[in-house]
């Protein structure tokens, strides 16, 4: 950006300009484009393979190894750079998911009120109320553990959160002119809300799907943690955060410590971009 | 409308949050893939007369609506059923763990309201400044870390390296057995009997978990007090108050604070589902015997009738507590019984 090409300049510094105002939304793209890259391009970075054992058993982090090895001889710094991979795609994959059905449920229940929203929306604020990591738990022991039970459950339990946004701009939505306007000219049901109220309530729905995805990765972690995850030797934070905890008596605080780390980055990366969308398109500063 | 009868539209309206709350655990237990008697049995090759014989003993022969009136009658008359795995009911066994998780979920509570409330005020006088900056980032902060991984991470640095406090359990083995309950709080017990030791040793044992929890939860408390705050200092009483010449800490603690109070309260009483779903896990990583620590045990072991149990126990205390912050949220704010 030192050298900008004809006609950039004019674009790019009122964009640098700006950005440079958004700090927390930088800090938010910057962790999450650092984690992005390691997780995506992980064959590049790591150093070792994820789950093939080296020489050394708990040997403390060092110029051979970063971040030290586990029990099993295994590269931690290697299992860090690969374990973000089950964490992202889970919380990537449920969150659409949830976000779909969510506001699917809430743009009809809101259009639709009457019995089926009064209905819909006990259920939704009951299934609010109740602690996300339990109900993912209990549904989990119930499917069994694995990659997709854990997508399914981690979904089914952010249903609500869409519900809830989807349905209240609805409702806010339906009274503006412009709704009134296309009812006039004869648009109902789907296509109404397909083309007139749907778009609009958007904005709304995508302001919580970046803090929701940092809720997710702590849920899947903490399902992974209690071993609900894939079964060894697949490389995953939370798993290996256990895995370390065996350990954690005899003073190898590398197993846990960097995992965490890991994940505490990725998480707070999502928070911050959320944080920081909501600065720009919000009402202050 | 009288405070009476708010309360009791408000408890009326609970009702049907549990009931829909007893039917989802239901609907999750029984109707999802997956057959329990073959969970419980633990494999595939399972003789069908062996299957049939524990479908018959669970009742799972019958059709699914006498499975659910049979379920609603018991959770209605405090009937859990049975243990698989005990024999015990599960109702008395929840019973012994609940203390437990009450004691910790309240000292986690104590602790995050310490933390958040006072660094809320804090960033709310510096609002704009590099302090509240400073705070902003690390509320934001407190939602980012796991809170396994911070239990454990205390753990290792105070438990293992310092050695200060024990790394886990609310009571060293001995005193354990030893222990005999009034109320099975052993911090009430041990003030109750006069054990000053015990209660030492469990304070010593509460301090990591509660803090965990506490830790937790603080940024959430930390943002909503500051925010609450915010909006309090700009009111004509504050103002006025101001004019007065009262100086600042006075009329931030005597006036601002106090009415900050209410959304505080608020929030922290709905976010208690999350205060729930923490203490699982520190109580995992504590081996603190908990519901968590026994709703865990529980599905290792397959027993069908105790995670059912323990879900419904909490659900029907996240009603409850709810519920009764509604109610203080009322008896303080009359305008909320009108609207």
């Amino acid at each position: 950006m030192t050298e900008p090409v004809n006609g950039s300049r004019v674009a790019v510094a009122p964009l640098a300009a700006w950005l440079g105002r958004r700090r927390v939304l930088v800090a938010g793209i910057v962790l999450i484009g650092i984690v992005a890259l390691l997780t995506v391009a992980a064959p590049l970075f790591a150093p070792y393979s994820p789950t093939a054992p080296g020489a050394d058993r708990l040997a403390a982090p060092g110029a051979a190894h970063w971040m030290g090895t586990d029990q099993l001889r295994r590269d931690v710094l290697s299992r860090v750079i690969y374990g973000g991979r089950i964490p992202l795609e889970v919380a990537f994959t449920s969150t659409l998911l949830s976000l779909f059905l969510g506001a699917t449920l809430g743009w009809t229940s809101g259009y639709a009120g009457g019995r089926l929203d009064r209905i819909l929306s006990l259920v939704m604020d009951a299934l609010y109320s109740f602690p996300a990591l339990i109900l993912a738990i209990t549904i989990v022991a119930m499917l069994g553990p694995g990659v997709l039970n854990m997508v399914a459950a981690i979904a089914i339990v952010y249903i609500p959160t869409y519900f809830r946004v989807a349905r209240g701009q609805t409702l806010k939505v339906r009274e503006e002119a412009y709704v009134e306007a296309a009812r006039a000219l004869g648009a109902r049901g789907v296509r109404m809300l397909r083309f007139h109220i749907a778009p609009n309530t958007l904005n709304a729905l995508m302001a919580i799907v970046s803090f929701n995805i940092a809720d997710a990765i702590l849920t899947e972690a903490g399902l992974a943690f209690l071993g609900f995850g894939l079964p060894p030797p697949t490389p995953d934070w939370g798993f290996d955060i256990q895995n370390g905890q065996a350990f954690l008596q005899s003073g190898y605080w590398w197993l846990i410590t960097f995992p965490g780390i890991a994940i505490v980055v990725t998480s707070l990366g999502f928070n911050l971009l959320g944080e920081g969308i909501g600065e720009a398109v919000g009402p202050q500063s | 409308m009288g405070l009476l009868r708010y309360a009791f539209t408000r408890v009326l309206l609970t009702l049907p949050m549990v009931l829909i709350l007893l039917t989802v655990v239901f609907l999750v237990l029984h109707v999802m893939p997956g057959n329990p008697v073959l969970v419980i049995l633990g494999g595939r090759n399972v003789p069908v007369a062996l299957i049939h014989q524990y479908e018959h003993r669970l009742g799972f022969d019958q059709p699914i609506y006498v499975q659910y009136a049979r379920y609603l009658w018991g959770v209605a008359h405090g009937n859990l059923g049975e243990s698989f795995s005990s024999g015990m009911s599960v109702t008395s066994q929840i019973a012994l763990h609940l203390p437990a998780t009450l004691e910790l979920s309240f000292s986690g509570l104590f602790i995050a309201g310490l933390i958040g409330v006072s660094t809320g005020v804090w960033a709310a006088l510096r609002q704009g400044g590099f302090v509240d900056q400073l705070l902003r980032f690390t509320h934001i902060g407190t939602y980012a870390i796991p809170i396994f991984w911070s239990g454990l991470m205390l753990q290792m640095v105070f438990g293992i390296f310092l050695k200060w406090l024990p790394t886990g359990l609310q009571l060293n083995p001995v005193s354990a057995a030893f222990f005999q309950p009034i109320t099975g709080f052993v911090v009430l017990d041990a003030v109750l009997r006069g054990q000053w030791a015990l209660l030492g040793q469990a304070l010593e044992h509460l301090l990591l978990p509660a803090f965990t929890l506490g830790l937790a939860l603080s940024g959430l408390v930390g943002r909503v007090t500051r925010a609450a705050l915010i909006e309090v200092l700009d009111l004509d009483y504050v103002r006025t108050a101001r004019a007065k010449g009262l100086p600042a800490r006075a009329m931030v603690l005597k006036h601002a604070l106090r009415n900050a109070l209410i959304p505080i309260i608020t929030v922290v009483g709905i976010q208690f589902a999350i205060l729930m779903g923490g203490a699982v896990l520190t109580e995992a990583v504590f081996s603190w015997p908990g519901i968590g620590s026994f709703l865990l045990q529980s599905i290792k072991a397959r027993d069908f009738n105790a995670i059912q149990g323990t879900v419904v126990v909490i659900a029907v205390l996240i009603a409850s507590v709810n519920l009764i912050v509604d109610l203080c949220y009322a008896l303080v704010d009359p305008r909320v019984r009108f609207s």
